[in-house]
């Protein structure tokens, strides 16, 4: 009933915190002309697209899929938006994937981007409406309670945001398209950078970016007549929770633990920790790397710091995490989770380049938004199954 | 202390949104506004041949950029029109005016922009109309202010400027767009309740008839039941800080001066913690688990707000152990 | 391809001001309630979740998110949102059926339009850079179409106040429309009114409206136990314009042709059409070639009550409603966004 599928190219921009040189559509544009030459097809070969960003007020235009359906090729075809908050990215691939699964297409465009040079990210998040208290201060302030409770529950030792961040950000360096490239980047400089949302530092947080990701799908005939290697998708999962109720676990969020594991479940996966070998996971501030791998069961709840101080997580480690360098060096808001998407699939297919994890064969995309309730993931392996 | 809450009526404000967005233009609409404010039009050659005025930036059929860009009108004809007898906020012209689609001269498409006609009697299909050129220079489609009945002068009429280059420096290679929005923020017949009561310096919650939790503020709908609260809970205005961050970063909106304590406070008997103020202490004295009551602002400055509450201070006596609201992070 | 039906379908009382919040719990619970009660399911049953809204129609980022307080999503659920009408989130519905990971799905769409100034806002859709900053308003962009009709003969002022008559009269009979301002008025009556904005008077706009609708999914078998007369899906299919107006002959929709030949628009009997402008129902069901005797908008359609987001699933619903009552054996629903009917779905169903 289910319709295999792969990923036959990906494409992303050279993302920076202001491009200045670009429209919207030419921001778009550059991820999907690098999608689609690197599937080897032209536009015409595309039966639909899937457009996603984050809210319409970051660039103040409303439902932009609208005026951008010349640029992203999509006149006379279907065109799907999808918004799930910071998630949407990974959304956005999930969607486009469905439409090669329920037979409906044979080769699908997910296209992401975010232009937050247009805006500032911080006010919209911050809007405070009548009546209510304005205590928020952007997603920095939103999250950083949840981490000095994840501190608190773990015994997490007190640099362990910083290992990840220098990691993340030396990782970057790698990666031609990333936002900061900081090979000298050390836990020590880390430490001593500005407290902006205490427990949170300056340097372990994602930066501002502007960036655009594109990927191709296509079913099992597009797959084989594509004549190089593509990502199969093994599994995919979504959950979904409240941003707020009683009993609610910020730290690890039972929608995120439900959709790891359906996620398992749906890609033969019995442990993640053995079985995958790259995972590109949604981590905006850096201690969310060792929230998200006890929330995805690589640890144990508590255990999550233990992989990251081992040095479990770099590059040439038993599960490297975020190859790329991850949101941390890169974060075009809408495009963030399909960035994870395709990174995955880049280190299945051996087109990771500098950061390709050697003798990657099945890895993880995540992405996650909302107030930790939002989740999206996919599992891609270099064979069907 | 639980009664069936009343009949209510659901409390709304203006809630306004305004941000100046900066718009990057690429190579071709920096090219086409770098020749608006040169009181030039350009359109651009598609694949088919057709001249597309305003440029397109990727093609329809192709989704190629433009090969070219062509100078065209400024003379045109309206092939679509509508009348506007009250023109709205941020319109080109503040008279009743046309919107018209105008093909200019040496294109294709059409454009659309406004007509100063003086009534919709003047107005008709085929129409010619000229562009006429605001005071400013550089501020994009608004170079031109709008456009007038009749042909251009003499000079103008004649396309003889041939092709220019995409390839030319974009001088004009940004904008700013003013965007203001104004909403009727309306609040839910339970969330009015809580303003209404804080008005009075009380602090009520409502209890889920499903799960028994108590929500302050409360909820449109219990997020776990889907079911409306009902039960009013009046609380004490004391309780105690889950966890917390110190915000030191200054942003654009911000209402607050930094540092400050940005807690979930969860008061005494209610099962859901709400984002506060930690002040009156030394923000590096402020813990998880720590008492804390509130500072109402003088009583004559209340309002439907959980503003009334100025922030929460140190309430003394022990923290609350770990294990008593962990279940709450 | 599976057999995927609508099974169930409610929707909030269309209102000119709702006293609801801008995140639609007030008007989705009472909707979500009726149309379990209906088909006897509950919220477990339920194995994906779609929603459709707008951001910039409640003026905050994220709005959508306080929506999912009233499914009640703990434990848990699959669920997701697309940034268009609810029509397109039941779309997305149908795929998660189709692909087998959701055998029972649920699609809603809210939008309280009235919050804000809805004509003014909708300049947002257009162009950024070409459009937007001139700021023309939705009335005026549908105008320029209707202008385009007009001059190419393809109706008469006479033609589009008569679409408006006739759905006032529909909508009589259809407590979920706007109660009519003035439901008898004539067609004469109509036409001597002032223009609002020129070949446009009040009748041909749909009023704003605030409202929220809901839309259940089943495949096959689990659609026939818990539907007499499941509403069987046999084309579900959407396609997009060009964006410059100017560019495209306002005149005639080809997205909502092609979308419609695609799915088969043709068989239908009866049509629930999205047009928020009565020359937008002439244009639509021309494109999508509905002969004389099908009948259109038998609810009133939008121009009775054209809640934003929602009243495209809402056509949906309604065309399906037409076949689980037995009132007709082929049934279409049509939803459009966008200026001047930029975008088009069609999804075409039947009665077995």
């Amino acid at each position: 009933m289910k319709q295999r599928a792969a990923v036959l190219g990906t494409g992303q921009t050279q993302h920076r915190s202001k491009r200045a040189d670009v429209s919207i559509a030419g921001l778009c544009r550059e991820a999907i002309d690098r999608a689609l030459a690197d599937a080897c097809l032209t536009g015409d070969q595309i039966d639909a697209v899937v457009l996603g960003k984050a809210p319409d007020l970051f660039e103040g235009v409303m439902m932009p899929e609208l005026y951008l359906a010349d640029a992203l090729g999509a006149v006379g075809k279907p065109l799907l938006r999808v918004h799930t908050a910071g998630s949407v990215g990974g959304a956005t691939g999930l969607v486009a994937a469905s439409l090669i699964q329920a037979g409906v297409h044979r080769r699908v465009l997910a296209v992401a981007f975010e232009k937050q040079s247009e805006s500032n990210a911080m006010w919209a998040l911050s809007i405070s409406p009548p009546f209510s208290m304005p205590v928020l201060a952007g997603a920095g302030g939103y999250f950083a309670p949840h981490i000095r409770s994840y501190i608190r529950r773990s015994g997490a030792p007190a640099h362990i945001g910083a290992m990840v961040a220098a990691k993340d950000r030396r990782n970057g360096a790698r990666n031609p398209c990333a936002h900061l490239r900081q090979a000298d980047m050390t836990m020590e400089k880390v430490l001593a950078s500005p407290m902006l949302w205490d427990p949170v530092r300056y340097d372990e947080t994602c930066p501002s970016s502007d960036g655009a990701c594109a990927v191709v799908i296509g079913d099992q005939a597009a797959a084989e007549a594509s004549g190089q290697p593509v990502a199969w998708i093994r599994g995919t999962a979504m959950r979904t929770e409240p941003t707020m109720f009683s009993g609610k676990d910020h730290v690890n969020p039972r929608a995120g633990y439900d959709c790891a594991q359906a996620l398992w479940a749906a890609a033969g996966i019995s442990s993640p920790v053995d079985q995958i070998d790259a995972a590109e996971i949604y981590v905006p501030f850096s201690w969310f790397e060792p929230m998200w791998l006890e929330n995805l069961g690589f640890a144990e709840p508590g255990g999550g710091w233990r992989l990251t101080e081992s040095g479990d997580t770099e590059i040439t480690g038993q599960i490297p995490v975020n190859p790329s360098g991850g949101v941390l060096s890169s974060n075009p808001i809408g495009a963030s989770g399909l960035l994870r998407f395709a990174e995955s699939a880049m280190q299945v297919t051996g087109k990771a380049g500098e950061h390709q994890v050697a003798g990657a064969r099945t890895a993880l995309g995540h992405a996650y938004g909302g107030g930790s309730q939002y989740f999206s993931m996919w599992v891609v392996g270099d064979t069907p199954d | 202390m639980s009664q069936p809450s009343g009949p209510q009526t659901a409390l709304h404000a203006v809630l306004e949104i305004s941000f100046d967005y900066t718009r990057s233009l690429g190579p071709t609409l920096g090219a086409f506004m770098t020749a608006l404010a040169d009181r030039r039009i350009l359109g651009a050659r598609a694949s088919d041949g057709s001249v597309h005025a305003p440029p397109f930036e990727y093609d329809p059929v192709t989704a190629a950029p433009p090969e070219e860009l062509v100078e065209v009108g400024p003379g045109g004809t309206v092939t679509s029109w509508s009348w506007l007898p009250a023109p709205q906020e941020g319109q080109p012209l503040d008279v009743p005016f046309g919107w018209a689609l105008i093909k200019l001269d040496g294109a294709d498409t059409a454009m659309l922009h406004a007509v100063d006609a003086g009534s919709a009697a003047a107005m008709r299909t085929g129409m010619r109309v000229r562009p006429r050129w605001s005071g400013r220079r550089g501020s994009g489609i608004t170079d031109i202010e709008c456009f007038e009945p009749g042909e251009p002068p003499a000079s103008g009429t004649v396309s003889t400027a041939g092709t220019v280059s995409t390839a030319d420096a974009a001088t004009v290679a940004m904008l700013t767009m003013p965007i203001t929005l104004s909403y009727e923020h309306t609040v839910s017949p339970g969330e009015s309740s809580f303003l209404l009561a804080l008005a009075e310096g009380r602090l009520i919650g409502q209890r889920c008839p499903a799960c028994q939790k108590v929500y302050i503020p409360p909820r449109g709908a219990c997020p776990v039941d889907g079911v409306p609260t009902q039960d009013e809970v009046q609380l004490p205005d004391t309780g105690i800080v889950t966890t917390f961050c110190v915000v030191n970063v200054p942003f654009h909106g911000q209402q607050v001066p930094v540092p400050y304590v940005a807690a979930s406070v969860l008061l005494d008997g209610a099962d859901i913690a709400f984002q506060h103020l930690i002040l009156g202490c030394d923000p590096n004295e402020v813990k998880m688990g720590m008492r804390v009551k509130a500072v109402w602002k003088p009583r004559e400055e209340w309002e439907t707000s959980l503003r009334n509450i100025e922030y929460f201070e140190p309430a003394g006596g022990p923290d609350a152990p770990y294990e008593s609201y962990a279940h709450h992070l | 391809m599976s057999d995927v039906a609508v099974i169930g379908f409610a929707q909030a009382p269309a209102e000119r001001h709702s006293a609801a919040t801008t995140n639609g719990v007030e008007m989705l619970v009472p909707i979500f309630h009726e149309v379990f009660a209906a088909t006897g399911l509950t919220k477990d049953d339920i194995g994906f979740w779609c929603s459709g809204s707008s951001d910039y129609l409640a003026g905050r980022a994220f709005s959508f998110v306080s929506a999912v307080d009233a499914i009640g999503a703990f434990p848990p659920v699959m669920e997701s949102h697309v940034e268009q009408d609810g029509a397109w989130a039941l779309y997305e519905a149908w795929l998660k059926v189709l692909t087998g990971e959701a055998e029972i799905a649920l699609a809603y769409g809210f939008g309280k339009a009235s919050a804000g100034n809805l004509h003014r806002l909708l300049a947002l859709q257009l162009d950024p850079y070409l459009l937007a900053p001139l700021w023309p308003d939705a009335v005026s962009v549908a105008a320029l179409s209707a202008r385009a009709g007009l001059d190419a003969g393809r109706w008469s002022e006479q033609d589009m106040a008569q679409v408006a008559a006739r759905s006032w009269a529909c909508a009589r009979g259809n407590p979920r429309a706007l109660p009519p301002v003035d439901a008898e008025a004539s067609v004469e009556e109509l036409l001597s009114r002032p223009y609002l904005a020129e070949p446009l008077r009040e009748h041909d706009c749909a009023p704003v409206t605030d409202g929220a609708a809901v839309v259940i999914l089943a495949a096959g078998d689990r659609a026939r136990e818990l539907c007499e007369r499941p509403a069987w899906i046999t084309g579900f299919e959407h396609r997009v314009d060009s964006a410059a107006l100017g560019a495209r002959d306002l005149s005639v929709c080809a997205s909502a042709a092609s979308a419609g030949q695609a799915a088969g628009a043709r068989r239908a009997e009866v049509a629930e059409l999205h047009a928020q402008f009565t020359h937008e129902e002439i244009i639509v069901r021309q494109a999508l070639e509905l002969g004389d005797d099908v009948v259109v908008n038998p609810s009133g359609g939008a121009l009775t009550g054209n809640p934003m987001f929602a009243a495209g699933l809402a056509r949906i619903g309604s065309a399906a409603a037409q076949i689980m009552s037995g009132r007709a054996d082929v049934a279409l629903g049509h939803a459009a966004s966008g200026p001047a009917l930029q975008q088009n779905l069609v999804c075409v169903m039947e009665g077995r």
